[in-house]
């Protein structure tokens, strides 16, 4: 039995909760990503929102890829220019038949999900050895200004072949539609499929990552080695191929994040940048180097960003001289908290601090 | 120098400083006018949005422009110069002067478009400037225009305010705007969606969004629609779903998407996510409507614009002469249809050319004289008037609808009501255009 709880306000919070974890599953994949690189080797990465985009662009290639197709003619047909019409049929249709052909077509993301983990970890092997190894003993400013430029390269490079309007890259039909959550728990708030998976995609990889971390030697090593680099070095361990090594994971991180985004909205040159500052605000909030920092302040400020952009929270803090909170609610909050706790929620002593 | 004084230099330096400021540019004692083309050639700008989101748009207006420039010197088959009813054009550039032109790159972004447009001026000696794909942008580079006494042809900007209270004596706009929209749309949305609806509003928070959500508010609601609610969303925001989320408890049946190009993919997107097409709210199947469509973008929604109804400047699919020879011409040029952006961008530019031929002149006065209350036809657009009170032109409004069955790439909205101009109409006065000035026309120099 559905009831309308409070004319609907729990069900409209419960609706924010999701939206905000689903907001917060995003941030807290590519800051988990930027603390990882962070804490391995002190790079401040700010390429690693266009690492978010790569991801997504693999989908959308995959797609291209998937669908390209044997032009033929068909004489009873008329383009928009009075020529006979040319038909396109997926060369995988015809590969495999109709309904194999499309199902394959129309499972596009989830198979990206297998494309990118490879590409990603070259690119950010490629980009670690290539580029930022070489700006390690540079002052931090200098690593900013590399890598940033690195990301408008990256921006371009991917307009200039993709164009700069939004490329839909939808789900699998199965997940087309909502789910009402709300009816768990006696209430009455559907929400989408894809959405939800994303929440518990999220949830997943940022435990393989702690797991990894926590129960393996290699993750052992790497703990070691943020903790303290030079004695790790000393013991003749090869921390550097390891660090590089992490960050190859880290972007494999944004990158799936990114795959998995494309349903949610259709993916474009500049995703990453859009992503790219508040994920920055995300580590700062959370804690410099701190991984579990990263991961709270993600899910923490992608809630409160929803509940900002409720009517009724907008008209409070409009009648209280503060009108477009939405807007401004993550970077309230970010000096808020510096200002109590300069170093995060869970930032350690020591971080940046020399 | 025994004159050279501490009072004397402040003079001097404040007289050079109010000259730096001064807003006009290279100035020639003997030109009447800014930029008058001395040589065997005239100079157009095209500021259009090369970089940023809008840059698909961008790059289809300066197709268009390219192709209008390609007519206007005799080249090519000529295009809507063939339908246009006047017939002062003669194929051997404008008043005999070769058409070159000059681009710019307004970045979607107000300061960057009038950078652009100055140097285009100041630089290249551009004579006229058009393009644009934002009133934002559109009305700082008119304010630009008018202070630098050139003419500007506005390109893809909807907002009432643009010829409304950012009325400029040298700006033109032909695209329609967010008054248009709404009194094309409202009847058909009664005839589709019934008179007793609760609509709920999420609106662009700058002068585009504001105008195009006060317009629709009023015609729907003198049909009997009541508004339940209208959430401004800043500019920036890429996903929606907090914005639509509240949608769902609260009361409402129909969202208006006041959303142009990215945002309008995301929201749009957002909300079928949400399920809101699905929901049977009083008793009425939930509707979407998107007051103002782009094709090019409507691609990037993908299959989620089926069956939403919205308006549009013009669509290729029309079978009107004038539409049938730019489709033609454009697509034989670039193997696609042209866009709603290419086609304004295109009349405009044969527009100015046309009225520099009938004044005789490229004197931004005796243009917009000419351009002032001229009639024309063959534009793909029907009998079409440029109102000589406010600039703006009037003509039919389409309205349309996310195609169902699309047969190509390029067929994703479907024609439903051609609008005819006088329900469109409204006084240079109106409420919603007020508090203007368009001021005299400034030829500079």
């Amino acid at each position: 039995m559905i009831y309308k709880g409070f004319d609907g306000t729990m069900d409209a919070i419960l609706l924010q909760i999701l939206n905000g974890l689903d907001k917060g599953s995003a941030y807290a994949l590519i800051a988990l990503g930027l603390t990882l690189i962070f804490g391995t080797l002190g790079v401040v990465n700010f390429a690693h929102g266009a690492l978010f985009m790569v991801g997504a662009f693999c989908a959308v290639t995959l797609q291209k890829v998937l669908t390209l197709s044997k032009i033929s003619i068909d004489p009873t047909k008329t383009d928009f220019l009075g020529n006979p019409l040319k038909v396109k049929t997926p060369y995988v249709v015809e590969w495999f038949g109709e309904g194999t052909g499309n199902a394959i077509i129309d499972w596009n993301v989830p198979l990206a999900i297998l494309v990118a983990i490879p590409i990603m970890l070259l690119v950010g092997y490629i980009m670690e050895r290539g580029l930022i190894k070489h700006f390690y003993k540079r002052p931090h400013a200098d690593q900013i200004l590399v890598t940033f430029g690195l990301a408008i390269v990256i921006q371009e490079l991917v307009k200039a072949n993709y164009g700069a309007n939004p490329i839909p890259t939808p789900a699998p039909d199965q997940f087309v539609g909502s789910y009402n959550v709300g009816a768990l728990i006696g209430l009455d708030a559907s929400y989408p499929y894809w959405r939800l998976i994303y929440f518990f995609f999220s949830i997943s990889i940022i435990g393989a990552v702690f797991a990894f971390l926590r129960f393996t030697t290699f993750g052992m090593v790497v703990r070691a080695g943020m903790v303290d680099r030079e004695t790790v070095g000393l013991l003749g361990i090869n921390i550097d191929r390891r660090f590089t090594i992490m960050f190859g994971i880290a972007a494999a991180v944004a990158g799936l994040a990114g795959v998995m985004y494309t349903p949610i909205n259709s993916p474009n040159y500049h995703m990453g940048m859009d992503f790219l500052v508040l994920s920055f605000v995300v580590v700062v909030v959370g804690g410099m180097g701190s991984l579990p920092g990263a991961v709270l302040a993600g899910f923490l400020l992608g809630i409160l960003e929803s509940f900002a952009s409720m009517n009724e929270v907008k008209g409070f803090f409009e009648a209280i001289y503060l009108p477009s909170i939405d807007q401004i609610i993550i970077y309230l909050v970010a000096i808020i908290v510096l200002l109590t706790r300069p170093r995060g929620l869970m930032g350690k002593a020591g971080v940046m601090e020399d | 120098m025994s004159n050279f004084t501490r009072r004397g230099l402040i003079k001097s330096g404040a007289t050079v400083g109010a000259g730096l400021a001064m807003p006009t540019l290279i100035t020639s004692p003997v030109a009447a006018y800014t930029n008058a083309p001395t040589g065997g050639s005239v100079t157009l700008g095209f500021n259009v949005p090369q970089s940023g989101p809008y840059a698909d748009e961008g790059a289809d207006e300066l197709r268009a422009y390219k192709l209008a420039v390609e007519h206007l010197n005799g080249g090519g088959d000529g295009g809507m110069m063939n339908t246009f009813s006047s017939k002062a054009l003669k194929g051997n550039g404008i008043l005999g002067k070769k058409v070159e032109y000059v681009t710019g790159d307004t970045q979607t972004k107000s300061d960057a478009a009038r950078a652009s447009a100055k140097s285009m001026i100041e630089k290249d000696g551009a004579v006229m400037i058009t393009g644009g794909s934002s009133s934002g942008v559109a009305i700082a580079v008119q304010g630009l225009c008018q202070e630098a006494g050139v003419i500007f042809m506005a390109g893809l900007t909807h907002s009432n305010d643009t010829t409304g209270k950012d009325k400029k004596a040298n700006g033109f706009r032909h695209f329609f705007n967010g008054y248009m929209s709404g009194a094309a749309l409202a009847p058909v949305l009664e005839a589709r969606y019934g008179n007793d609806r609760n609509a709920y509003h999420l609106t662009a928070d700058y002068t585009w969004g504001w105008t195009q959500q006060e317009s629709i508010q009023a015609a729907t609601e003198a049909k009997g629609w009541n508004t339940v609610n209208n959430v401004l969303t800043p500019l920036a925001t890429t996903d929606f779903s907090s914005y639509v989320a509240p949608v769902l408890n609260s009361g409402a049946d129909v969202l208006v998407l006041n959303h142009y190009g990215g945002n309008m993919i995301n929201s749009l997107t957002s909300a079928v996510q949400f399920g809101l097409r699905d929901k049977v709210i009083n008793n009425k199947n939930f509707e979407i409507v998107v007051p103002l469509y782009s094709r090019l973008m409507a691609r990037g929604a993908g299959e989620n614009v089926k069956g939403i109804f919205g308006s549009t400047n013009w669509h290729w699919s029309l079978t009107d002469e004038g539409s049938k020879a730019f489709v033609k011409s454009f697509g034989e040029k670039y193997g696609f249809p042209p866009s709603q952006a290419a086609h304004t961008t295109y009349v405009q530019t044969i527009l100015y050319a046309d009225a520099c031929e009938r004044s005789g002149t490229f004197n931004p006065c005796g243009v917009a004289e000419a351009l002032e209350g001229f009639k024309f036809d063959g534009m793909g657009n029907g009998a079409t008037e440029y109102r000589a009170e406010d600039h703006q032109c009037f003509k039919d409004v389409l309205v349309v609808k996310g195609k169902e069955n699309p047969t190509s790439e390029f067929d994703v909205l479907e024609v439903v009501e051609i609008t005819p101009r006088a329900q469109v109409e409204y006084a240079p006065d109106h409420a919603m255009f007020a508090g203007g000035d368009l001021g005299k026309c400034n030829p500079g120099a």
